[in-house]
C-alpha cells in the first residue's frame, strides 16, 4: 500500500513541479496580470485601491492585536518569528509572487503601505489593551469606528468606477468583504428573531431563513439579474455589483442565523438566569452575557461561512456577467495572442491559487482562534 | 386589616407588557406587510407597463429548443422541458450523492490511516479542493480536461475497450433491452436483498456469529437482474466509435460527466472531513473491546466503528446532501440541460422571467424539503433510543 500510494503522491508531486517550472507558460498570467487582480480599473484611481486595502489591513490587525485572549505563553522572538511565518508565510509568499511577476515598484510599494496598515493597526490593537482609557470604549463603538473608514473606502471604490472598468480577484474580494460585514448583523437579528418569545416574529423569521435555505444561490443570483427589475421601481434599480452584493448578504444571513442560534442554543441556562438574579434587562442579558459566548463557541462554524461566501462569489460572474477573476482568467485564454494554445490549465491554475490562499489562511487562522479562545475546554 | 398596603393601582394600559407584547410584534407584521405590499405593487405596474404574463400559461407554449439525448423536440412544450430539467437534476443528484458519499468516505477513513503515506495524501486532497470554489473545479473539468485534453472522436481513447472517451462525452457498457422490464428485475432484486438480510441478521442473531448480512445482500440484489437478464435473453453492449460519434453502450454526455465529476470531488472533501469527525467522535472503548473480541481491522470499523459513526454524522451528512443538489444548478453554466439552465434558455426564448423563476425555485424548495425529511426519517431511526 505504501508503495503503491507512495508512487502515486510522487507521480502528482512531479507532475506539478514540471507544470510549474518546465511546461507551464506563465506569460499569460504576466501579461495580463492586471486584468486578473483588479480589471481594467483605471490607473489614476489606483490610490483608492491601496488605501481600501491599507484601511482594511490596519482594521483586521487592529481587532486581532486587540481582543482580549490572555496572552500567558510568553514566546522569544525566534519562536514568534517562526509562528508568524507558520500563520502568514503563504500570503507573503503570494504577495512576493505577484509583485515578482507584476515586476513593478508600485507593487512594492503598495505592498509596503499594506504590511504598514498592519503594523500600525497591531499598535492600536496593543494600545486599546495597555491604556485604560481607551480600553474602556465598549467593543461595539470601537470596532465599527476603526471599520468604518475601511469599509467607507471599499464602498467608494466599489462606486468610483462603472461597472466595465470593474473586475479581476479584488471584485471578489470586496464583494466577500461588504457582504460579510453587512450580513453579519442581519443574522444576529434573524437568529435572535427565531430564538424569540414572540410568535409573529418567530413566524416571519423562519419563514425567511428556511425559503433562503431551500434555494440554490446561483438561481437567486439569476433571479437578481433578470427579475429585479419588476420588483422595484426601474428607477432605483441597482448595477450587477450591488445586486450580487444584496443577493450575497441576504443569502448568507439566513445560514449565519442558524449558525448562530446554534451557538445561542448551547449556552446553558443558568447563564439567563443569573443575569436575571443581577436584575439585568432581557436586551443586557443578551448583549452582555448569552451572545458574546455564543458567538465565540461557533466561530468555526461562522468562519467557514465567510469562507464558502468568499468562494461563492464566483457565482456572481457567472450569473450577473461580472468580469469576476474566474471570468477573466477564461477570457484571456482567448486572447489574439494566446488563442487555441492549451492555455486554460495556466490560467485556472492562477485563478485556484488566490482562492486557496486565501481560503486556506483563514480556516487556520479560525483552528487557532477556537484553539486560542478555549472553546469546549471548559 | 387597614394597615396593609392597598391593592397595586391598575397597571395603565400603555405600560402593560402583555398589551406591549402584541403591539410590538402588530407593528413588525405591519412593516413586513408593508415591503411585500410595496413589491406587489411595484411588480404590477411593472408587468402593466411591459405587458408580459403573469400565470403560468407560458407551460404550454413550443419550447422551440432541443435538449440532446431525448425525443424532445422543438415544439414540445415548455412544460415537457421543465420535466426533462427536473428529471436531469434529479438524476444529478442521485449519481453525485451516491459517489460523493463512498469517495468521502474513504478519504475521511484515510486520514485516520497508520499509514504515512496515506494519510497525507488524504490530508492533502482534503485541504486542497476544500479550499477552492466549485465553480471553478467546474470549469476546470469542463474547459481543461473534457474540451482540452479528452481526444477528438476520431482518436479517442478506448482503455480495455470497454469505454470510449472523447471530448464528445464517455461512453460506457450498457445493458440492452426495456428500462420497464430492467427496472422491474431491479426491483425484485432489492426486495430479494431486503428478504435475505433479514433472515440473516435473524439467524446470525440466534447462532451469535457475525452477520454476512451486507455480503449476502449484494449478492442477491447482484443475482436477480443477471439471472433475470440470461433468462429473458439479453445482452450487453460495448459501446464503439461509429462515424462522428459512438454506437451502443450508455453515452454519458460530456457536461453531465464534467458536473458530476466536480460535484463528486467537491462533495467529497467536505463529507470526508465528516467522516473524519464523526469516527474521532466514537469512544476510543469501542475500538479497544472490539481489539478485546479479536475482531480483525475490517470488522471493527464495519461492524463496530463506522455505524457509530454515521450516527454522529448524519445530520450534517444530510446538509451536504442539500448542498450538492443545490449546487447542481451551476450545471447551467457549462450547458448541461437541469433544472436552472432550463429555466435560463426559456426565459431567453421569452417565457416571463417571474414566474419561470418563481417554478424553479419552488421545484428546489421542494426537492430540499423532501430529502431533509428523509435524512430526518433515517436519523430518527439511527438515533441513539436513551433509556
Amino acid at each position: 500500500m505504501t508503495v503503491v500510494f507512495g508512487y502515486v503522491g510522487l507521480w502528482v508531486i512531479w507532475t506539478v513541479i514540471e507544470f510549474v517550472f518546465v511546461t507551464g507558460r506563465w506569460e499569460i498570467i504576466q501579461v495580463n496580470l492586471k486584468l486578473l487582480l483588479v480589471g481594467r480599473f483605471p490607473d489614476e484611481l489606483m490610490w483608492l485601491v491601496g488605501a481600501s486595502l491599507t484601511a482594511l489591513a490596519f482594521w483586521v490587525a487592529a481587532v486581532a492585536g486587540g481582543s482580549k485572549i490572555d496572552l500567558n505563553n510568553v514566546q522569544t522572538i525566534p519562536q514568534r518569528l517562526f509562528d508568524y511565518t507558520r500563520r502568514f508565510g503563504l500570503i507573503v509568499a503570494l504577495a512576493a509572487l505577484l509583485i515578482f511577476l507584476a515586476a513593478d515598484i508600485a507593487a512594492l510599494l503598495l505592498a509596503f503601505q499594506v504590511l504598514g496598515g498592519v503594523i500600525v493597526g497591531r499598535l492600536v490593537g496593543l494600545a486599546r489593551r495597555k491604556v485604560s482609557v481607551l480600553g474602556a470604549i465598549p467593543s461595539i463603538i470601537w470596532h465599527p469606528m476603526l471599520g468604518s473608514p475601511a469599509i467607507a473606502l471599499v464602498l467608494v471604490t466599489l462606486m468610483e468606477s462603472t461597472l466595465e472598468e470593474w473586475g479581476g480577484f479584488l471584485i471578489n474580494f470586496y464583494m466577500a468583504i461588504i457582504s460579510i460585514v453587512l450580513c453579519f448583523p442581519l443574522g444576529v437579528l434573524l437568529a435572535l428573531g427565531r430564538r424569540s418569545s414572540f410568535p409573529i416574529i418567530r413566524l416571519v423569521t423562519t419563514t425567511y431563513i428556511e425559503l433562503i435555505r431551500g434555494a440554490p444561490l446561483f438561481v437567486l443570483l439569476l433571479l437578481a439579474g433578470v427579475a429585479l427589475e419588476f420588483f422595484i421601481p426601474p428607477s432605483i434599480a441597482p448595477d450587477a455589483i450591488f445586486r450580487g452584493v444584496t443577493v450575497f448578504t441576504l443569502f448568507t444571513a439566513a445560514y449565519l442565523a442558524e449558525i448562530v442560534r446554534g451557538g445561542l442554543q448551547s449556552i446553558p441556562k443558568g447563564q439567563t438566569e443569573a443575569g436575571k438574579a443581577l436584575g439585568l434587562s432581557t436586551t443586557k442579558i443578551t448583549y452582555l452575557i448569552t451572545m458574546p459566548q455564543a458567538l465565540r463557541n461557533v466561530i468555526p462554524a461562522q468562519i467557514g461561512q465567510f469562507i464558502s461566501l468568499f468562494k461563492d462569489t464566483t457565482l456572481a460572474g457567472a450569473a450577473l456577467n461580472i468580469l469576476d477573476v474566474l471570468n477573466v482568467g477564461t477570457a484571456i485564454t482567448k486572447q489574439q495572442d494566446f488563442l487555441g494554445q492549451g492555455l486554460i490549465y495556466e490560467a485556472l491554475a492562477f485563478v485556484a491559487l488566490l482562492f486557496w490562499v486565501g481560503s486556506y489562511v483563514m480556516s487556520r487562522e479560525s483552528q487557532r482562534l477556537e484553539k486560542r479562545l478555549g472553546v469546549g475546554v471548559r | 386589616m387597614s394597615s396593609l398596603p392597598s391593592a397595586p393601582a391598575k397597571v395603565p394600559i400603555w405600560r402593560d407588557v402583555r398589551v406591549l407584547r402584541w403591539l410590538f410584534q402588530i407593528a413588525v407584521l405591519a412593516v413586513v406587510g408593508l415591503i411585500i405590499y410595496w413589491i406587489w405593487g411595484n411588480y404590477q405596474t411593472n408587468i402593466e407597463r411591459s405587458s408580459v404574463q403573469t400565470d403560468l400559461r407560458f407551460l404550454d407554449n413550443p419550447a422551440s429548443f432541443t435538449i440532446p439525448g431525448n425525443d424532445f423536440d422543438q415544439s414540445s412544450p415548455v412544460r415537457a422541458a421543465f420535466v426533462q430539467g427536473f428529471l436531469n437534476t434529479i438524476q444529478v443528484a442521485l449519481v453525485g450523492i451516491f459517489f460523493a458519499t463512498i469517495l468521502g468516505t474513504i478519504v475521511g477513513i484515510a486520514r485516520l490511516s497508520k499509514n504515512l503515506v496515506v494519510k497525507t495524501i488524504a490530508a492533502a486532497y482534503v485541504e486542497v479542493i476544500r479550499n477552492l470554489p466549485l465553480l471553478l473545479l467546474l470549469t476546470f473539468m469542463n474547459l481543461a480536461v473534457v474540451l482540452q485534453t479528452f481526444p477528438r472522436i476520431e482518436d479517442a481513447w478506448k482503455p480495455l475497450d470497454l469505454f470510449v472517451i472523447s471530448n464528445r462525452g464517455l461512453a460506457i457498457p450498457w445493458f440492452e433491452g426495456s428500462a420497464g422490464q430492467l427496472s422491474l428485475l431491479v426491483l425484485a432484486g432489492i426486495v430479494l436483498a431486503v428478504i435475505v438480510v433479514r433472515l440473516e441478521r435473524a439467524r446470525a442473531d440466534k447462532v451469535g456469529r457475525p452477520s454476512r448480512a451486507l455480503l449476502l445482500g449484494t449478492l442477491a440484489l447482484a443475482i436477480v437482474p443477471v439471472v433475470g437478464w440470461i433468462t429473458l435473453g439479453y445482452t450487453w453492449t460495448l459501446p464503439f466509435v461509429d462515424g462522428r460519434g459512438t454506437s451502443g453502450g450508455l453515452r454519458l454526455d460530456p457536461s453531465f460527466f464534467a458536473l458530476i465529476v466536480a460535484l463528486v470531488v467537491y462533495t467529497s472533501s467536505h463529507i470526508a472531513e465528516i467522516v473524519r469527525g464523526s469516527i474521532l467522535a466514537v469512544p476510543r472503548g469501542q475500538g479497544e473491546a472490539a481489539d478485546a473480541l479479536a475482531l480483525s481491522n475490517s470488522q471493527k470499523m464495519r461492524i463496530i466503528i463506522l455505524p457509530q459513526a454515521f450516527r454522529v454524522a448524519m445530520p450534517a451528512l444530510g446538509n451536504q446532501y442539500l448542498n450538492l443538489i443545490k449546487n447542481s444548478s451551476l450545471g447551467a453554466t457549462i450547458s448541461y440541460f437541469e433544472l436552472t439552465q432550463i429555466a435560463q434558455i426559456t426565459v431567453g426564448n421569452g417565457s416571463p422571467a417571474v414566474p419561470a423563476f418563481t417554478l424553479t425555485l419552488l421545484v428546489y424548495l421542494a426537492i430540499s424539503l423532501f430529502t431533509s425529511l428523509f435524512v430526518n426519517y433515517f436519523n430518527r431511526r439511527l438515533a441513539l433510543v436513551e433509556r
